[in-house]
This record gives C-alpha cells, structure tokens and sequence, in this order.
C-alpha cells in the first residue's frame, strides 16, 4: 500500500494514500468535528462542519472528503475554521426549533453535541425558521422536517444502503428537504419502514410512531391483562440506553425491569421463534419433497416482506407463509393462552418490545387479526422501552436478574439467535437436519452463515440431500440476492433475508450509535451486538427449537402438528403485490 | 454553383425571432419571387448580430447596409427599393443615438466598429442550419488538422500557449485542463459542454449555439482528440429550443458528413455527441452539478478533489468547457496560439463576448478583446446612459459578480482586473446601472436570485443567503438595524469561505462589493431611512411642491386610493398615511410638481 506523509497542525502523520484527512486526523489524536459524516454510509462534504485549512486551496475544505497528498499541508484549529464552524452551525440553529427541552433527542442529538463543543453561547443570526407539516402518516415513522438539518443521512442509508430510493432532497434555496418524491407521505410510497433512516438521523427528524401512552393506559387499566414479548436482539441492545457497553446482554435485567413497569406476564418472542422454526422447517421439507416453490424464503422481517411486495412482486409465493415470530406470538396470545389461563381474549392487551420499526406496521396490518382481534396491540421500540423504564424511574443497571414467565418465556437457544444475520437459517438447519436425518447434530454451530459479510452462502448435506442456502441482511443485499433468484441465476433452496443491515440487532429499534462512536470503535457495532447473541446462545443449556418443551407442549395440546389445519389458521399469512413506487395494491 | 449578385442576411436568433424576423424573412421570399429576383437575390437566415434591441435586423450584401427594425410591412419597399433598384431605404437605417447620424455601412455603425468577433465570428454571417456555409467559412479545417498532423500533445500545447482561458467564469486555463484529462488514467474519457447558461440577461452561449453551431460540435471533437475521448455531451437548457434545434440539425449533418461518428477523416477516430437538456436549475451550470444532472441525479455539487479531469462523469475522466471557450478553439487551431495571444492582456488572452443590458442606449451582444475599458464598452459601444443620466455602476459577473463604480470606468476588463475590484468576469452579463438605480435594491435581487437557485446542500448557502437576504428586504423597508451592516459582512464572509461550491461562495459579492463601494447609501437606509435613488418604495414620501402645482386636480382624480386632496386652483396635498406610492400622481403632472423624496 502506498503510504503518504503529511502534517496536521504541525504533526507528521504517514496514512496510507486514498486516507481522507478527517481520518487522518484521528490518527494524531484530532477529532474533526462533524455532522453530516458517517462513516461506511455518507462522506459528501455537505454540512461544512468538518472544514479545515489546506495550505494552497482557496476556500476551506470539508476533511471528511479531502483526500491526503504528499506534502499536504492542514490546519484544524486556526481562528478562522472555528469562526467558519461556529457560523455553520449557528445557521443550522438558527433555522432549527430549539426545543431540547421536549425533545427525545435531548443528550443524544449530535448537533446540541456540535453547539456545546463549539462554544455556542448565541446565535447571531435570525430570521424565518422553517415550518413544514410533520409526516404521522404510517404507521411506524414519524418525519419532523423542521428539525432536520439536510445532512442527507437518511438519504445515503435509504438509497446506498437499503437501496429503497424512498428519500432525497427536494426544492430549492431556503426551501430545500428531505422528503419523498412530490413530498409524498411516507404511507403513500415504497418506504419498507426499516427504521434505518432514524438510526442514522443526527436530530429528531425522523423517529418512531411513540405508542409508549397507550401502553402507560393499558397498564394502568385494571380490567387488561397486559402481556409482553420481547424479541431476541431487544436484550442485546437495551443496556446500551443505560450506559452500558454495546454487546452486553441484559436478559434477567431486562426482564425485571418489565415486571416492576406492571406488566402481568413476561414472555419472550424467543419462545414463538421456536415456533416459527417449527412451521417454517417443516414448509421447507414439504416444499423439498413435494416440488414446492423453492427457494423458500423467510418472512420474519416485516421491512423486508413489504420491499418483497414492492420490488419483487412476482416472488411473494417464494416467501414462507409462516407468519413472523412477533405475529405467531400475538395470536396465540389470545387464543392458546387465554384458553389456557382461562382469560377472555377481549381483555388482553398484548404488548411487542421489538428493535424494529416496521414491526408497528406489520402489527397494523389488516390480515393479522387471526386471534379475533388486533393479534398485537402495542409495538415498543428498544427506545420507547428504554424511556418507559426510565419515567418509572428504574434503577435499570442495579436490578436484579429475573426469569421470563411459563409457558411462552421457555425458549432455546435457536430462537435467541433469529437476532442475528444467519440466526434464523442456522436455527432452521439445527432443526432440519435433525427431523430429516433422525440424528443429532455433530456440530451446532453453522459459522459459514454467521458474520456481516452482506450476502452469505452455504451448502448443507442433510446425509445425501445437498441444500444450497443463502443469507442476505441489508435490502440492498437482498435486491442483489433477489434480482438473481428472480433471473435463475441463483439456485438456492432456502434463503434467510432480513431487512436491516446485521439483521435484527441493526434494527431500526434499536439505541442509536452516534457518528463519532461508528468512527472510534475498533470492530462495527452490529458485530459486537451479534457477539453478545451468539455469546447467550453458546450457554443456554437447550440450543434446538424443537427441543423447547414449551413447543412441544403446544403441539400436543392445540395445534396437533406442525402445518396443521389450526397451524395454517393461526399461524400462517398471505402477502399482497404493491406497486413499485407506491403503496397501492397492484393491478395484476 | 449559382450566383447570386445579392445576399441578404435576416437575423433568426432568439431576440429578433421574438420580434418576428421569420415573418420578415417569409415576406421577403415572397417579394423577391414577385419581382422575380429568385436567381439575383438570396435570403439567408442568420444567427445574432448581437445588436437585440433593434431587431428584426436585415443586412443587404455586397453593401453591407444595415437595416433594422424591419417589420413586414417595410419589406414590401427594401425589395422594389434596395434589391430592384439599388435604392437604400433610408428610414430603416441605424441612427446613431448621439449623433443621430444615420449610417448605411454595417461596420462603420459605432456598436460593431470597436467589436472584435473572433467566438462569435460567423454569428449573423452564416446559416447555421447548413453545414456547407460552416465548412465555407473553414468549418472543419481546424479537425482535419488536427487529425491528420498534430499529436495530441500538440493540440494541447497549442490551447496551452494561446492562453485561453474559461469563459464560463471561472478562467481556468483550458489548455491545463486538458492536459489534466489527457494524463489521467482510463480508457473511456467525456468531452461536455456546459451550455447552462443561467446568468440572469446572459445569452452568449445561446446566441453561439444558434448562430454557429459547428464550431462547438468541431471544437468538441478537437478536444475529443485531445484527451482520448470518443464521446460527447452537451448539456443545454431545455429553455433554449432554437438552440437544442439547431444543435440536433447540426449534429445530424455533421454525422452525415463524416465528422462526427466512426473513422472520421478516415483516420480512424471515432468521436459522436448527444445533446442533455437541462431542467433550468442554475446550479448545474456548476460542473459537478452538472455532471450529476447528466448521470440522472438531482443536480447538486460535490466537493472538489476528485477533479472531473479525473474523476468526472461516470467516474471517468471529463473535461468539462462552456461554449464560448469551445467556440474560441478552431480558430486558434487554424490561426495559431500567436495569433490569438496577440490578442488580450498579459494574462487574459483574446477576446470576451458580453450580453449588455440595462440603462444603456444599445442593448445586446457585443465581443471585445479581453484589456477593453468600461468607458469604452458603455459609451462607444453601448452609445451611452439613456436620458442623459449619470452612470452609477456596472454589474459584472451575473449574480456572482460585483458593482464596479463609476469612478472605476477606466479599468481594463480581464479576469484578474475585476477579480481585483472585487467583481468577477463570470460568464459576460455586463448590466449598466445609472442614479436611478438603487444599490441595495439591486444587492437584494442578486441574493434572491441566488437564495432561489442554491442547491441547499450546504447550510452557509442555503441557510446564509436567506439570512443577508432577511437583512437586506429590512433595511430596503426600512427597518434596518445599526448593527445589520456588520452582520452582512460576517454572514457574507462564512458563506464565501465555508460554501460548498461557486455559487455560494460567490454569492455574497454583490453585497460585498456594493458594501465597498456604495457604503453611504446602505447607511442612509437604515440610518437616515432614505432612500437616496428613490427606488426603495417603503422609504419615499410622495410630496406636491407649492411653487409648481397649478391646482388642476388632475392628480387627485387619477389617485386611486383618494389620497390627494385639494381646492381647484390652490395648491393639492397628499396624505402620506393613505398613500401607497404608486407613481400614477407624478406620471400625470404636467408640470413636474410632485416629488418622491
């Protein structure tokens, strides 16, 4: 690699060629201030922020896109980049509402970070402070643009990333925002609400639909029985809210936590991701054996069914009709266990605690009320449950460790791992094999679908059958996967997808990861997440979802078999075809 | 060959095609096949003459008598008089506006005589819509040269001595940025041309596009050439239909003939073109912007390095060059650096063409050698400031540019002089402003302008334009603040060093230069709450002097608010809290007794 010297403020600094100054920098121990920069995803000198001095060039430069030479040159700390800083962001404020008070970003918001850090004590300037309708149109993601500061990262997650193409800037001048085409509502158009586009935005622009009151009512409700589930990557993750280091797993905490909030049971989604191995398991070896529509292909990731019903209309039969762990759970909710329990449906209120966004939304849709009733009546982000623990005043990281409630908390640790990119195929193969072969695993651990690699394959000999799989986590690693299985260049069997980038612990749920934090730690975020999974997993003392005597106890009671008559009412769903750039059912 | 023992060249630009010259030129067909002249006397449309507001405009060769504001009455006359008889129609000659001499000879009308038309050299003499008159006025020599005798290296040392540098605005030396492209590394390089002309009153580029177009098309492949390049672009707004029309014909032929497409010369390089329209954004005469628009994406610009001579459209190598500077490119082929750079100053070499509007007599497109004074443009060329008024100041550099003072008239035009005065050269709109102009009113059209076309990328552009631009409509309603002054100049000075492109940091220069030179009139807005031009509306009073008004009521009755009252024969008065100072009282005064002040 060629290797390039250069001085910031003075200091030698060797980076190899193609290094950007902003990284550059780090290396002599500056961190350049920044806003629209984020690394991986958007380096497009746009906020001004990051500009430094560059001996020769005639304006100031953004270092996040400057490339390094020999012999450059840099200054980062000469009065007149503080002043150019200080007056950028000045502007930003002075076209921004200034109402940290109320807002959810407050102590997280990178710009509040940028006026503390640049020594903000007034705005010099005023003037006319943009004023736009918010978006609540969908169900799952609420658009504020009077907050957003046109840093575009929303943009790049959505088109680079997620390749949706739902965001980009619009208009002119003052008038310049980020919006859909034609300023569209985002119910109205191809958005997947992923969620990714919240845990890049910088201020509260963008965030969840909040349904943290009609949780606070339905606790309060003496005549509901409220139930919780909690999703597999949740516990992952909700330490972070707390100050925790990322990658550590809270489970007992977690758990305790939602007991002292007042839910009357504490369940886990783990539970119906065993289910959903179960079901889906089985539909593969059907679908083997009798000439089915193959690939199979997963459906837990509601952002990815909906970009599946825009994008790849013609496809939707590829999709498993199992129904995603969430909505498997929500049903039986209200049928299995209020059988059970001996409590009428109509008074339990059935809560998700889920690191996803497009969770609320799959929860909206009108097929999922199998139960006779809204099936799921309430889908709190990692965030949302984080704030709710926090108005309890919570001692969170001081709370005792606590066990899920019986019997829809008893899990394995195959459903725990449907958190990570890989989990839910690797769940599957555990099972498969088994069922299909009649014996034990060798060896649990299917490392080949493991890891943020964006599209992952493998083949799996279930003692003569080859299985080809593959596994993609980030939309545009599935359009890419898809375009392939759609031209019969691919030929795969079973293909796991998940909308968010590392899967569910990258969730549009989950705590936000600041640029600054994305730049400085050694290893990507989601990794670390993943670890902490793959960590519980290795200790759990039952690993193989049909090995969960909760599940088997299910079958025998209610539903018979999997892919039973009752199986297929409750447990199963239907997609519908979308149009490529709105929402609207296809004409086909 | 037929001869023919006249021409008569009728201009089918876009000012004198607004004014009707096609209906012109139709009349006189007719004419000429009603005396019969059909083998004596041709008609060609032409491209602008540059002379816009005295359209339509007619000249008769081999006389050379110059006609203008032909309607299509007056044809019926030029045919029996001047084409039957050889009878110069002497109504419809160019009057000096001084003089009021009438002049017959084209080139001894003071408008064209201190011109130099070297990119606008076959502008109103040729038809641009016949490949044939281009290649009779050497069209297409200056490639076939190149091809078959010069190296690439030569052709770029060549536009490297002759000095050429950007006419866009930027004055980036061409041959430099040539030689960046041809050294970059890659096999698929783009040649395009910037023809989004987007300076308000500017139409240089358009009147080439329509008037010549071949000399872009011969230029582009020259440069194609140059750096390895097989592929063109020219990305013209979609406003300019005559332009794109005559563009498409003109590629059309070229490719007929062979000098555009596959092995031309038969020397084996392959060079075609294909046109871009452009949706009228003002940043994508920005060349990143520009290159975005061309790739399909909403046209904004990204930082610069990468440079587009490395990595331009597509990622590959590009240069990029406005149409001007491409039109300059074969003649200094046929010609010779020498030649050019003996045109110019010492660092601006050859000539500038300039769009010339506002308070002066002859409006329109005029080409002088770059070093030429303002004095020179606006009094010789121009014919001078209307109504015997002062000249204020001119407007160089579009909305980027600045105010140049009067008393600053003798400075040589180049890039490096108005850079220097706080102006820029920009793409050539050149506005003449006079006493009844008022400077913070024209600072505050330029900053809506530009607050309008910012791309909003950047928050120093689109955030910082609309705040000089708040402070500006205060002061010109006055309710400026003491403090606004030193506002503008830290918001103009953020903007200028922390925008992401051109068009914000040149944004502020005309508030900056009319800061500089027009300070005191600033300061009468917001201190004394005066507008000393009298343009800023919220700041006049409108007064009826005693000593003047005759008590003819005149006024009163065509007020439309009621606010003047008075008794017939004694002196009137308006009421200051009713009127809305619309001017109509002072336009019908007869006896100049009432004042805004």
């Amino acid at each position: 690699m060629e290797m390039v010297n250069l001085t910031i403020d003075g200091f030698q600094v060797q980076v190899p060629s193609g290094t950007t100054v902003l990284e550059a920098a780090r290396k002599v121990g500056i961190d350049i201030p920044t806003l629209c920069y984020l690394k991986d995803i958007n380096k497009i000198g746009a906020c001004r922020v990051c500009l430094v001095e560059i001996k020769g060039a005639r304006a100031l430069q953004p270092s996040c896109t400057y490339p390094v030479s020999e012999g450059l040159e840099v200054y980062t700390n000469t009065a007149k980049v503080r002043e150019a800083r200080k007056a950028v962001v000045e502007l930003l404020i002075s076209n921004h509402p200034q109402d940290c008070l109320k807002c959810s970003r407050s102590q997280k918001c990178e710009l509040q970070e940028l006026a503390k850090q640049l020594g903000i004590t007034e705005v010099r300037f005023k003037g006319e402070i943009s004023s736009w309708p918010k978006d609540e149109s969908s169900p799952a993601i609420v658009r504020n643009p009077d907050k957003c500061v046109l840093c575009r990262r929303c943009v790049a997650v959505c088109s680079k990333v997620q390749d949706v193409n739902v965001l980009n800037a619009i208009e002119r001048g003052f008038k310049a925002i980020v919006a859909p085409a034609f300023s569209h509502p985002l119910e109205s158009v191809n958005c997947t609400f992923c969620g990714q586009c919240i845990n890049v935005c910088p201020v509260e622009a963008i965030k969840e639909k909040d349904h943290i009151e009609r949780v606070w009512d339905a606790l309060a409700d003496k005549e509901k029985h409220v139930v919780v589930q909690t999703a597999p990557a949740v516990r992952a993750v909700l330490g972070e809210e707390f100050g925790l280091p990322i990658g550590t797993s809270v489970t007992g905490k977690m758990v305790a936590a939602l007991r002292r909030l007042g839910f009357d049971k504490v369940f886990d989604t783990d539970f119906s991701a065993d289910l959903t191995i179960m079901e889906e398991g089985h539909e593969l070896l059907d679908r083997l054996n009798n000439n089915g529509k193959l690939p199979l292909i997963t459906s837990c990731s509601p952002g990815w069914i909906k970009f599946c019903e825009h994008n790849f209309p013609d496809l939707l039969d590829n999709l498993s009709t199992c129904k995603s762990p969430q909505q498997m759970f929500g049903t039986l909710a209200k049928t299995y266990y209020a059988e059970l329990e001996g409590i009428d449906p109509a008074k339990i209120f059935s809560v998700s605690v889920m690191p996803c966004t497009a969770k609320k939304f799959e929860a909206d849709r009108p097929e999922m009320r199998d139960s006779g009733y809204q099936d799921v009546d309430a889908v709190l982000t990692v965030r949302e449950l984080a704030r709710m623990i926090k108005q309890a005043g919570i001692d969170f990281v001081n709370l005792p460790e606590e066990e899920f409630d019986l019997p829809m908390g008893m899990s394995t640790g195959a459903g725990l791992i449907f958190g990570a990119t890989g989990g839910v195929m690797e769940a599957a193969l555990r099972t498969v094999y088994e069922v299909v072969t009649g014996e034990n695993l060798p060896k649990l651990d299917f490392e080949e679908v493991r890891g943020l690699k964006g599209i992952k394959e493998a083949t799996v000999d279930l003692k003569g059958t080859e299985v080809r799989v593959a596994v993609a986590h980030g939309l545009g690693n599935a359009r890419r996967l898809m375009e392939k299985v759609r031209d019969g260049s691919a030929n795969y069997h079973f293909i796991e997808i998940m909308a968010c980038p590392g899967g569910c612990i990258g969730g549009g749920g989950t705590p936000i990861v600041n640029s600054l934090t994305r730049s400085k730690l050694e290893e990507d975020y989601r990794q670390l997440r993943i670890k902490a999974i793959y960590g519980e997993d290795a200790q759990l003392p039952l690993r193989k979802s049909h090995e969960n005597p909760a599940v088997i106890k299910l079958y025998e009671q209610y539903l018979g078999k999997p892919l039973s008559e009752k199986a297929h009412h409750l447990l199963h769903t239907h997609y519908t075809k979308r149009g490529k750039f709105t929402n609207c059912e296809s004409v086909s | 060959m037929e001869l023919y023992r006249s021409h008569v060249l009728v201009c089918a630009g876009t000012g004198c095609t607004s004014s009707d010259s096609q209906k012109v030129r139709e009349k006189l067909r007719e004419e000429i096949k009603r005396l019969n002249l059909e083998k004596e006397v041709q008609v060609v449309q032409t491209g602008c003459f540059g002379f816009c507001n005295l359209g339509p405009i007619m000249v008769v060769y081999p006389e050379g008598t110059f006609y203008c504001q032909v309607k299509p009455e007056d044809v019926q006359e030029i045919a029996e008089e001047h084409l039957l008889k050889g009878r110069i129609v002497s109504r419809l000659l160019y009057k000096e506006p001084d003089t009021e001499v009438k002049v017959t000879d084209f080139d001894k009308i003071e408008f064209f005589h201190h011109q130099k038309r070297v990119a606008l050299r076959n502008c109103g003499l040729i038809n641009p819509e016949k490949i044939e008159e281009y290649i009779a006025q050497d069209g297409y020599f200056a490639l076939g040269k190149v091809l078959n005798e010069m190296t690439r290296a030569e052709v770029i040392e060549t536009i490297k001595k002759s000095g050429l540098r950007g006419r866009g605005g930027g004055g980036f030396p061409t041959g430099l940025k040539w030689e960046f492209a041809y050294k970059a590394p890659g096999n698929v390089k783009y040649v395009v041309c910037n023809a989004d002309e987007g300076d308000p009153g500017a139409f240089m580029d358009r009147s080439i596009l329509e008037g010549d177009p071949h000399s872009v098309i011969e230029a582009m492949a020259i440069a194609g050439y140059a750096i390895g390049s097989e592929q063109g672009y020219i990305y013209v707004r979609a406003e300019y239909p005559i332009a794109v029309k005559r563009l498409q014909i003109a590629i059309k032929q070229a490719r007929e003939l062979g000098v555009l497409g596959k092995n031309i010369f038969g020397t084996g390089f392959n060079f075609d073109i294909d046109i871009r329209l452009g949706a009228g954004a003002f940043v994508c005469g920005e060349e990143t912007a520009l290159l975005a628009s061309i790739e399909g994406h909403r046209g904004e610009p990204r930082p610069r390095p990468p440079f587009p001579a490395n990595e331009g459209l597509w990622g590959k190598p590009t240069i990029i060059n406005n149409v001007e500077t491409f039109a300059n490119i074969p003649i200094i082929i046929l010609k010779g650096p020498e030649w050019f750079s003996s045109i110019g100053t010492e660092k601006s070499k050859g000539t500038k063409v300039f769009a010339l509007a506002g308070k002066i007599n002859n409006t329109g497109l005029i080409e002088v050698p770059m070093g030429t004074t303002l004095r020179t443009i606006i009094y010789d060329i121009g014919g001078g400031i209307p109504h015997g008024r002062k000249f204020k100041a001119a407007q160089t550099g579009g909305p980027s540019g600045g105010c140049i003072p009067a008393e600053l008239i003798d400075t040589e035009i180049d890039y490096d002089n108005l850079t220097a005065i706080g102006s820029m050269m920009g793409s050539g709109g050149l506005i003449v402003m006079d006493e009844t102009d008022c400077m913070v009113d024209i600072a505050k059209f330029f900053l809506e302008f530009t607050q309008e076309e910012s791309c909003g990328k950047c928050p120093p552009c689109r955030i910082g334009t609309k705040r000089m631009l708040e402070i500006l409509e205060r002061i010109t309603q006055g309710k400026g603040e003491p403090e606004d002054l030193e506002r503008l100049e830290v918001l103009a000075q953020t903007i200028k060093n922390a925008s992401l492109c051109g068009l914000g940091q040149t944004a502020p220069n005309p508030v900056l230069s009319t800061l500089r030179y027009f300070r005191s009139e600033y300061e009468a807005h917001i201190f004394d709450k005066k507008c000393p031009a009298g343009v800023c509306q919220a700041l006049l009073s409108f007064i009826i002097l005693a000593e003047k008004c005759r008590g003819c009521g005149l006024c009163a009755r065509v007020c439309p608010v009621g606010a003047i009252s008075g008794k017939p024969k004694e002196t009137y008065v308006i009421d200051i809290e009713k009127c809305i100072k619309c001017g109509t009282c002072i336009e019908k005064c007869k006896f100049g007794a009432i004042v805004k002040m």
